[in-house]
């Protein structure tokens, strides 16, 4: 199949970028789109033309690496897949297909289709964890958790962090991604001790980023690669409300050992 | 640009003015529809809200903070989504959001330029002051004929029935949305919220809509019957 692609290339962070078309020849309906891509970049390679840079990184719809907002929607038209699971035989012949990086203030550009999403780094590190003294690992089944629960947790834990939430979000919210994360340890029996410390400071970091806020219009649960719900948005408001209502104050810590 | 309040405090304080203000076009649409009790109802009731004292004051200054806090928050919270995408996509594509979610900034803005001309017109009496300051055969303020002889004109009872369409559409995701703000979600409630949601801004479209096309029509005539 013969395709036109309008792809944003872009030099770096400051420089303005702008919309270039390519011809895709002789593609082969059973290629994933990023090798689709793979195939355009060698083209422009033996022309001596610089490639466009994407990322990517399993190709098997597990790392989260890979992006592209196709035709306006973050990760193409096939629901709870990322990029790299997307197939050409999606697309018909003759078709023109946009290609753009992920836009968000939050998300600087690197260079065309690649963007900074070190913003969701920074949040897991404001209070994405759960704190473990050292010493034997504790039996695994020490600590009951129902199965539903366990459940629930799991499908907040599948966030693979590729940030297409953002990407489709009409104000750039991070608010799926946090709530994920926030619902994942706030679910289980381990994540309980940092529960409201976790909610309020990942919450404040998402907010110091740069990111919109949440309109409720669910876009981003619809262009999720591993359909994770709305449903833990309204969870993490629920613990954000919680705790900011319900904190003690910090103790100064005195004395030592 | 941004307040020390957090994105989900912001939220939160639009839910809950939302919720406020929600309850009022409720409880504003069913005082009106007494109009079709005749004009003794209405101007009672009329007569009734203004002799309430402090309380109609404390009500007044509860709906003013209410009605200012959803607009002064509304309007941090767009700034702060547009700022969060400088640029746009080329291509824009929606795959899930409801027209009405999508428009929510623009109907309530427009719903904002109609309360400025509905208060021009029944509260400070200044569009049609030749309506405005009849009594009834009790001595009490003719709400009833001021309403009557105004929704005659035809161009006002269409701007009523027209503005009550964008305040529908912000209903409608308003008070569903509300919900998913304050945390009050789960799947089996949930379908049952969004009907509610919807029924209840189909209400609201209905009820104040029936009074100025009740007018037009001939249904709802002058005391005399004229």
């Amino acid at each position: 199949m013969n395709l036109k692609l309008v792809v944003w290339r872009q030099a770096g962070p400051q420089d303005k970028g702008r919309a270039v078309t390519y011809e895709a020849r002789d593609i082969s309906e059973h290629m994933s789109f990023l090798e689709m891509l793979d195939v355009v970049n060698e083209g422009l390679l033996s022309k001596g033309e610089e490639p466009i840079a994407f990322d990517s990184d399993c190709r098997e719809g597990i790392c989260g690496m890979c992006s592209l907002v196709i035709n306006g929607v973050a990760h193409g038209p096939e629901r709870g897949t990322a990029t790299c699971q997307l197939h050409m035989r999606k697309f018909k012949d003759g078709d023109t297909i946009t290609i753009e990086p992920w836009k968000a203030r939050a998300f600087p550009v690197v260079r065309d289709l690649t963007v900074d999403r070190s913003a969701f780094d920074r949040i897991v590190q404001a209070g994405g964890f759960v704190s473990v003294n050292t010493g034997n690992a504790p039996d695994a089944n020490a600590v009951p958790v129902p199965k539903t629960v366990a459940d629930l947790a799991m499908d907040a834990a599948q966030c693979i962090g590729c940030g297409a939430c953002v990407a489709q979000c009409k104000n750039a919210s991070a608010m799926l991604f946090v709530a994920a994360k926030v619902s994942h340890l706030a679910l289980l029996p381990q994540g309980q001790p940092e529960k409201q410390r976790r909610v309020l400071d990942m919450v404040a970091r998402m907010d110091s980023e740069g990111f919109g806020n949440c309109t409720n219009q669910y876009e981003c649960e619809a262009v999720c690669p591993k359909s994770i719900s709305s449903s833990f948005i309204a969870r993490m408001n629920r613990e954000y409300l919680a705790a900011s209502a319900a904190r003690q104050p910090e103790r100064r810590e005195e004395g030592g050992y | 640009m941004r307040l020390s309040l957090s994105s989900i405090v912001k939220k939160s304080i639009m839910a809950v003015t939302g919720l406020a203000l929600c309850g009022f076009v409720l409880a504003h649409m069913a005082g009106n529809l007494q109009i079709f009790l005749g004009q003794d109802a209405l101007n009672a009731y009329a007569a009734k809200l203004q002799h309430l004292g402090p309380f109609l004051w404390l009500m007044r200054i509860g709906l003013l903070v209410c009605f200012v806090a959803h607009i002064v928050t509304a309007a941090l919270l767009t700034v702060e989504n547009r700022l969060a995408r400088p640029s746009p996509y080329l291509h824009q594509a929606t795959v899930k959001a409801t027209f009405a979610s999508r428009t929510l900034p623009m109907t309530g803005l427009i719903v904002l330029g109609f309360l400025i001309y509905h208060l021009a017109h029944f509260t400070f009496k200044l569009t049609h002051p030749e309506h405005a300051h009849l009594s009834d055969a009790l001595g009490r303020h003719d709400v009833y004929s001021m309403v009557v002889l105004s929704f005659r004109e035809w161009p006002v009872s269409v701007a009523y029935v027209a503005a009550m369409v964008p305040l529908c559409l912000h209903l409608s995701h308003g008070a569903a949305s509300l919900f998913q703000t304050l945390g009050l979600r789960h799947e089996r409630y949930q379908p049952a919220i969004r009907c509610a949601a919807r029924g209840f801004a189909l209400l609201i479209l209905a009820g104040n809509s029936s009074i100025p096309l009740a007018v037009l029509v001939g249904a709802v005539k002058l005391p005399g019957g004229a």
